[in-house]
């Protein structure tokens, strides 16, 4: 089992290699996203230090849902996919394999990202610091509701539109408390309690995505 | 080992077969002939347990395959009418990956005779993307060759895209299989027949025999 989810997840690093072009696409939409805030509502430092949490954390859930479309997609169309189904392994396995590589790709470049981008809006060390956490702890969700919802509406016309609709509304938590715990530290109250929360929406959704995503999975494939 | 008991596929508002029972033992191999759209897929599809039939079983050494899942899969291989290849990865790295997710050891060694009997061995560092059809369709039976050891071969129109030599190739692996117990469903467009079930109904061992003549 630890070995098929081993190869899955080299497989997918390895297309991500082979493909730098995707990876690198979604966090340049980040970057410019974010750059483009100050640029727009002006270079008030206190300003941008207030909406600086809000604006990071949008611009990292827009970024995570533009990677989906190509979570299982591209595995559904050459039938690689089919294959994963009959593999004999436990279907939970691969999917775990394939978010995790997912997250690896689109939602650790954009934790390992965020703090530069903060300073552009002139955050201070310990919200950046929370930020940073606040984000390690949300994209892992960000991922696994994400691969839900792809799968859910893999093989369907329109499926781009269809996975923001789906997945937006369930993101919404994590976006609140995400953005709320750099909130909360900026107002002094500190952070503890949103990233208590945020550590058990990850929890939570480790323990019932992949199984989610696998039922999905069969169903599209039907 | 394999018995159907009145299967019946229906996709959408068409009824594609109904009332299909056969029973596949070892050694046999059952064509699934029919016309474009009577259902071949389906039928390949439902007997992998990747589609439910709307109405009937099948049952793997007695069991349904449904309530068996992993382990019924371990025991097919299934190679569709696409050929599962990732276009970014080598040859050699697509048939790793196909036999490490299969439960098999993924020894370069291995892939590398495999690809070999499909001729196919000068392409293993070449990304399949440049491959032409017939070859990506080499690499993809070459799966056949590392699966001696799993009974049951479930081939969706094996033949298409190979040329003469390959397609003999095959024919002996088919044979080596069927002789050494294993089981070979598969579906050709050679001899086009009316409707699936039609087919099936027909005396299994009549049609291993039909194949390994031609």
């Amino acid at each position: 089992m630890i070995r098929a989810l081993g190869w899955v997840l080299r497989r997918d690093l390895l297309l991500a290699f082979r493909r730098r072009g995707d990876v690198v696409n979604a966090l340049v939409f980040f970057v410019i996203v974010v750059s483009l805030f100050p640029l727009g509502v002006g270079p008030e430092a206190s300003q941008l230090r207030n909406m600086a949490p809000g604006v990071l954390w949008v611009a990292a859930l827009l970024a995570c849902m533009l990677s989906l479309a190509r979570l299982f997609a591209p595995d559904h169309q050459d039938g690689t996919l089919e294959q994963m189904l009959l593999a004999g392994e436990p279907l939970v396995v691969l999917v775990a394999g394939k978010v995790i590589s997912h997250w690896l790709m689109s939602g650790l470049p954009l934790v390992l990202m965020a703090p530069l981008l903060g300073l552009q809006f002139d955050l201070p060390g310990d919200a950046l610091a929370v930020l940073c956490l606040s984000l390690l702890l949300g994209t892992p969700v960000l991922s696994l509701i994400g691969a839900v919802g792809a799968a859910l509406t893999l093989g369907v016309r329109g499926s781009g539109v269809l996975v923001a609709l789906l997945v937006l509304p369930l993101y919404v938590p994590v976006l609140i408390f995400g953005a709320g715990s750099v909130g909360a530290v900026a107002a002094g109250t500190g952070a503890e309690a949103h990233l208590l929360l945020l550590g058990g929406f990850l929890a939570l959704s480790v323990v019932l995505a992949p199984w989610g995503c696998a039922a999905a999975l069969r169903i599209a494939m039907e | 080992m394999l018995e159907a008991r009145h299967l019946e596929c229906t996709r959408g508002e068409r009824r594609l077969f109904t009332d299909l029972s056969f029973k596949l033992g070892r050694g046999q191999l059952l064509r699934v002939a029919g016309a474009n759209g009577s259902g071949k897929t389906s039928l390949l599809r439902i007997m992998c347990g990747l589609l439910a039939p709307s109405a009937g079983e099948l049952r793997w050494r007695g069991k349904p395959i449904r309530s068996e899942r992993e382990e019924y899969s371990r025991n097919l291989v299934f190679i569709g009418h696409l050929n599962a290849l990732k276009d970014d990865l080598t040859a050699l790295e697509n048939l790793q990956v196909a036999a490490a997710l299969a439960g098999m050891s993924a020894e370069a060694k291995r892939m590398l005779a495999a690809l070999e009997r499909f001729g196919v061995d000068h392409c293993a560092e070449l990304p399949a993307k440049v491959l032409s059809q017939g070859q990506r369709r080499r690499v993809a039976l070459a799966r056949l060759e590392l699966s001696a050891a799993v009974p049951l071969w479930i081939l969706d129109e094996p033949f298409s895209a190979l040329d003469v030599a390959a397609v003999m190739e095959l024919e002996g692996l088919l044979a080596a299989h069927l002789a050494s117990g294993g089981m070979v469903v598969l579906t050709t467009h050679q001899e086009v027949q009316v409707v699936a079930h039609a087919v099936v109904r027909v005396d299994l061992d009549l049609h291993t025999a039909a194949l390994l003549a031609a």
